[in-house]
């Protein structure tokens, strides 16, 4: 790991002036992501901004409206939380499948999203419920924040606070993960609204992206059988050495699949 | 850049000058010399380097020991009694042959601890899943289920 | 005394020190004034190294000194060797181009080491690794053994013509080529065996020092064979006596064969201790473990099975190109040849076997014994052509196999091994029954009302473990005895020190060795230690692989223990003042047969220390003993293997449903230990065939570099397995033990990939079987 400046500011607007002086700064959440590619020197900060004491940031706050879940709220927080499990169970069963026991229990879900790893869980749910993520400039739709491979529509010193979920009818994600590595090579989080049905993948692109001509389906129908047999293209796919285009574009179906009858359940 | 850092390991407190790119593994293990944690890979997926903060499994190879500031961290060496009476979980592990080589054991028995305490009633399959963080060679995790199951039980009964 | 200590489930007495976190690994080892090691190793597959100029990293904060090829040609260490030499076809010695420890003009693969720089700390190293800049040129590169020898490929070596290291055959071509020309039925399948990365879960480490005071080293190091270490770097390398250099290989975190062999990052440590005067310490981090560890297996086999109408097995013909990397590691040459072809008559009665081998260089790490070494790669040639016969003339897995049991021992294969005994039937029969087979069609028929394809397979393999009888590996190529040694140190008031040249990186020794010590001398085990891993400490070793240990070991230590109980007894007699042919040894004490007088083995042993009434005339005040035991032949663990698969065809999932291991190791010392052999041979084993495969690219790049694109088993890819033995003990042994290490790395590959291909209604599927391997084959046959 390179050398760096550390920096632990007691507050987050602090963190965000800090974060915004270097253009080589990074925000260090639960560091799960970071703090691996920094000791693999794929990533060398001249500054580490550290979030971690920072409590405002944490904790997880239901309403009418949904769930508030602060950005530096564990990933083992979310999927044991009470509140969570009976608001949005699919939201903690995503965020239980992240990683492994350890990980889930430093790693962040401001962290994962300010990442936008392409084979993260994490952006699969916040697309497919179309959360909204609070930050200290103001706030995003889901469906303006992923921008593609590891890029967001975070401007350089902005830093999450807080993701809101609104709560759907029922949901489900199924997750078909890299036999070595554990991340998703296919994920698909299903959401029926109540107001339509919302299909996110992660896994399959740049990053996570909807599926229009399935929640068309969907909405008509909200029935395993309505996607079974919608074929999607491969081309524009991640292809890799676990899973090339084709394999993923035939797991989608599959997993979108599997999730309708999950949440059906 | 040098910080200070400061936190209790076992039970003791500790505090020293450090760069700020020290990992907490590393604190652990050349600061303190307790080198019961291990380092088994760098894309922290063989837990070997598993310890508790606050009572939670984390890898200790995979954050700062400045994310560890003020934090109560629980060693492998910190397990057993003072007398060096085995953790029911240690002892379950001699018991059902749950090692081999011993390299991954301190991190697999500080997950399994962590595991145990928040799911006293888990089943094989649970068992397995918990080990997702946890990378054996030699044992094949056959024994490694069965000491964790056995040492559950041993721990929930107050042993 | 208890009951017998041979054959009980005794806990571990090393499990205490790891499960507290005491275990003192190499890493755990920090010297004064230690300084740190990282090495730059190599980008490309194939390069001329033009300059490597390392000022920059020189002048960075920390460094003490940086060492490249140059420096090491200039202090004229030599480079690393190979322990077996092959004899081609035509009588030629096979191609053994240098190895030097840094490279020196040209790198040869992803990984190869160019420079090293040492410093004040870790990070620091690291740091300054990156400021050493080298010019490269790159090469056309050749990863794929098969691509080796075609014409117009990039050539490694200049003294190895096709980059071939050797041809070399074994069996009688006429015959097979007879056979194959009256058979009724034919197999044939074209596969190749897939490299893999061993992975143990401690990283390889080293940390050398030297002492001026009396001009003497110590190598501190991740080892299996601590004085094949000493041996080849002293001897070999370094040009030093060895009296000088102490190797200690304390507790090491998993071997499976990665740490057999002389590294060169273990001689440029020692070496490198000298030039500063201060230790300097290396420890692997992963990413380097997946490119410089020496791999295991890859090749790529055409293999044949001539039958008769009935399916009997008339002869088998086997073509295999071996990749053997870029450089000969210790004992690369001996694992395609020595220890594969000599294994092809499996269990059976095939009469006629000829296999040719060609062992090619590529860019490639190099590849030597990984947990099983040639006989996984030998038992999966064997064990799918029987499978894939049977099911080609419709007969059944068991049925084809026992129609072919060899039966009669001792047994002469045509491929030189003399099996001494085995009872194929008995490990059978018993595997049959505890996999429920008869219960198999009924669990087919439940996986397929949930939409699942279910399939079981068979692998009934054989071994040849307890390595080896030297007079017959010199005879073969092997540059070095493989005999063991052993001491036996019995103190003054009766506790006893064992000393073992065997090494223990997992496999329980101090406990194993301590049963056969206490047993046989009938003490408590508490009072027996077993010590390894030290050459200041062991008279000598040739250490642990190929599941040598409790019957080359343990037989050292037993010709010790007879020592032991000789001389006690005459001791006794003299104490007891009776004829030494009347002493009797039982339960710890000497008794005068058919009398009540006795000595307690401490009365003996006290007086041999304290010898003021003592046979001065006739022996030597002490009673410390040692042996080396050099073995008649290899001992032959066999035994059947039946799994069941239950394969998703929507997803390509494979789960590894139900998994029945019955081994026949002769006689067990503790079944406890030999289980957790057998799950963890087994789960390496599913490892290969379900999730494991080194990938490199055309280029040479491993694409497969990290535990995040290299897959070996978790917790939740396994089933809980049901293991069993049966025992026909070995012959030739004391102890009548056979070897457990290798087993199921050995059998399981064959038997996951037979059954993956029986669920898929397919004849072959390669290695490792991932889901998109099985989604595609199903692909594949729904499309023809």
């Amino acid at each position: 790991m390179h050398a760096f400046n550390y920096h632990r500011p007691s507050n987050v607007n602090d963190a965000a002036a800090q974060a915004a002086k270097s253009a080589d700064a990074r925000v260090l959440a639960g560091g799960q992501s970071l703090v691996q590619a920094m000791k693999l020197r794929l990533a060398a900060p001249t500054d580490i901004i550290d979030l971690g004491m920072l409590k405002e940031l944490a904790g997880i706050k239901l309403d009418a409206k949904g769930v508030t879940i602060g950005a530096m709220t564990r990933h083992a927080e979310v999927a044991d939380s009470a509140e969570v499990k009976k608001a949005i169970p699919a939201l903690a069963a995503l965020a239980g499948m992240i990683g492994d026991r350890q990980v889930r229990n430093m790693g962040t879900l401001g962290g994962a999203l300010a990442n936008s790893d392409p084979a993260a869980d994490y952006p699969a749910a916040v697309l497919g419920l179309a959360a909204t993520i609070t930050t200290t400039k103001g706030t995003h739709p889901a469906d303006k924040f992923f921008k593609g491979l590891y890029e967001t529509a975070l401007k350089p010193g902005e830093i999450i606070t807080s993701v809101s979920f609104p709560i759907p009818k029922r949901a489900a994600y199924m997750k078909f993960k890299n036999p070595a590595s554990r991340f998703a090579i296919v994920g698909v989080f299903v959401a029926d609204t109540g107001n339509g049905v919302r299909v996110a993948v992660t896994g399959a692109g740049p990053c996570a992206l909807r599926l229009a001509e399935m929640e068309k389906a969907l909405t008509a129908k909200f029935a395993p059988e309505s996607v079974a047999n919608l074929k999607v293209k491969a081309d524009g796919l991640n292809s890799d050495l676990h899973a090339s285009a084709e394999y993923r574009a035939h797991l989608i179906t599959v997993m979108a699949k599997r999730a309708v009858a999950a949440a059906l359940k | 850049m040098a910080v200070r850092v400061s936190m209790k390991v076992n039970g003791s407190a500790v505090s020293a000058e450090v760069e700020a790119r020290t990992l907490l593994v590393t604190f652990i293990r050349e600061l303190l010399r307790l080198t019961g944690t291990h380092v088994g890979c760098d894309t922290a997926q063989c837990g070997a380097c598993t310890v508790h903060m606050n009572g939670k499994a984390v890898k200790s190879c995979s954050m700062l020991a400045m994310q560890a500031e003020g934090a109560d961290v629980l060693t492998i060496e910190g397990l057993a009694k003072a007398d060096g009476t085995l953790h029911p979980m240690q002892a379950a592990f001699k018991e059902h042959h749950g090692l081999q080589c011993g390299f991954c054991t301190p991190g697999v028995v500080m997950n399994a601890v962590d595991f145990a305490r928040r799911h006293p009633n888990a089943g094989e399959q649970e068992v397995r899943e918990a080990l997702e963080g946890n990378l054996c060679r030699c044992t094949g995790y056959h024994n490694i289920v069965k000491s964790i199951l056995a040492g559950s039980k041993a721990m929930a009964a107050g042993k | 005394m208890g009951a017998p200590l041979i054959g009980a489930r005794v806990e571990r007495k090393e499990d205490y020190r790891f499960l507290t976190g005491a275990g003192q690994y190499t890493d755990d080892v920090t010297l004064p004034r230690q300084t740190h090691a990282a090495f730059v190793r190599s980008p490309h597959g194939h390069a001329k190294i033009k300059s490597v100029n390392a000022a920059k990293a020189k002048a960075a904060p920390g460094v003490l000194a940086v060492y490249t090829g140059e420096d090491i040609a200039a202090a004229k260490l030599g480079g690393l060797p190979c322990g077996w030499l092959i004899t081609d076809v035509n009588g030629q010695p096979m191609k053994e181009p240098p190895h030097p420890v840094l490279a020196q003009g040209k790198v040869r693969y992803v990984g190869d080491q160019v420079a090293v720089v040492i410093a004040e700390t870790q990070d620091q190293a690291q740091d300054a690794a990156e400021l050493v800049q080298v010019d490269y040129e790159v090469l056309p590169a050749v990863a794929d053994g098969r691509l080796a020898r075609a014409k117009g490929a990039p050539q490694l070596h200049e003294i190895a013509p096709d980059n071939t290291c050797y041809v070399w055959a074994l069996g009688d071509k006429t015959a097979v080529d007879a056979a194959f020309a009256k058979a009724a039925h034919v197999t044939k399948l074209d596969f190749v065996n897939n490299r893999l990365i061993p992975n143990a879960i401690e990283p390889r480490a080293a940390n050398g020092s030297y002492s001026r005071a009396d001009d003497s080293y110590t190598l501190y190091v991740a080892s299996q064979n601590p004085h094949v270490e000493r041996l080849l770097m002293t001897a070999f390398v370094m040009g030093l006596p060895e009296h000088k250099v102490r190797v200690v290989a304390g507790d090491v975190g998993g071997g499976f064969g990665s740490k057999i062999y002389l590294y060169g990052e273990d001689v440029v440590v020692t070496w490198a201790s000298k030039q500063l005067g201060r230790p300097v310490k290396w420890t692997a981090e992963r990413s380097e473990s997946y490119v410089s560890d020496a791999h295991g297996r890859d090749h790529h086999t055409v293999a044949e099975l001539a039958l008769d109408k009935d399916g009997k097995f008339l002869a088998l013909r086997v073509k295999t190109t071996a990749n053997v990397g870029a450089y000969l590691s210790t004992f690369a040459s001996c694992i395609p040849t020595i220890l594969y072809a000599t294994l092809l008559a499996g269990q059976y009665t095939t009469p006629a076997i000829h296999c040719e081998v060609t062992a090619v260089f590529t860019n490639t790490a190099p590849v030597d014994a990984y947990r099983g070494a040639g006989r996984p790669e030998a038992t999966y040639v064997v064990e799918r052509l029987v499978e894939t016969a049977a099911r080609e003339m419709k007969m059944g897995p068991a049925e084809i196999r026992r129609k072919n049991f060899i039966r009669s021992f001792p047994y002469q294969t045509p491929v030189a091994l003399l099996y001494d005994i085995g009872n194929y039937d008995a490990t059978m029969d018993a595997a049959q029954k505890l996999a429920d087979v008869a219960g198999y069609a009924a669990r087919k028929q439940a996986s397929a009302a949930k939409g699942k394809l279910r399939g079981m397979g068979y692998a009934a393999y054989i071994e040849a473990c307890g390595i080896a009888p030297s007079a017959v590996a010199g005879s073969l190529g092997a540059r070095a005895g493989l005999f063991e040694a052993g001491e036996v140190r019995v103190h003054p008031t009766g506790s006893v020190t064992v000393f073992t040249g065997s090494h223990s990186h997992g496999q329980g020794h101090e406990t194993t060795f301590a049963q056969v010590v206490a047993d046989r001398l009938g003490m408590p085990i508490e009072n027996v230690d077993i010590v390894h891993g030290d050459t200041s400490k062991i008279l000598f070793g040739m250490g642990t692989y190929g599941s040598r240990s409790i019957a080359v070991g343990g037989t050292a230590i037993v010709k010790a223990l007879d020592k032991i109980i000789a001389k006690g007894k005459k001791i006794a007699a003299h104490l007891l003042e009776a004829a030494e042919g009347d002493i009797e040894y039982a339960n710890g004490v000497f008794k005068v047969s058919g009398t009540d007088k006795q000595k307690l083995f401490g009365e003996v042993a006290f007086a041999a220390y304290v010898p003021h009434n003592y046979p001065h005339d006739k022996l030597e005040p002490g009673l410390n003993e040692n042996a080396f035991y050099d073995p008649s032949n290899f001992t032959f663990p066999a035994g059947t293997y039946v799994c069941e698969v239950e394969i998703d065809p929507e997803t390509g999932v494979t789960k590894v449903d139900r998994w029945t291991a019955v081994d026949d190791f002769g006689k067990i010392i503790n079944p406890m230990i030999v289980e957790g052999q057998v799950h963890g041979g087994l789960a390496q084993g599913i490892g290969q065939a379900l999730t494991e495969g080194a990938k490199y690219d055309s280029t040479g790049q491993l694409v497969t570099g990290s535990f995040m694109d290299y897959c070996i088993p978790r917790a939740d890819d396994l089933p809980s397995f049901q293991v069993d033995t049966r025992e026909t003990p070995c012959t030739h042994n004391p102890l009548g033990v056979k070897g457990c290490g290798e087993a199921g790395a050995i059998g399981a590959p064959a038997a996951l990939i037979n059954a993956i291909t029986d669920a898929l209604g397919v004849k072959d599927i390669p290695m490792p079987a991932t889901p998109q391997t099985v989604w595609r084959a199903l692909q594949q046959k729904k499309a023809a």
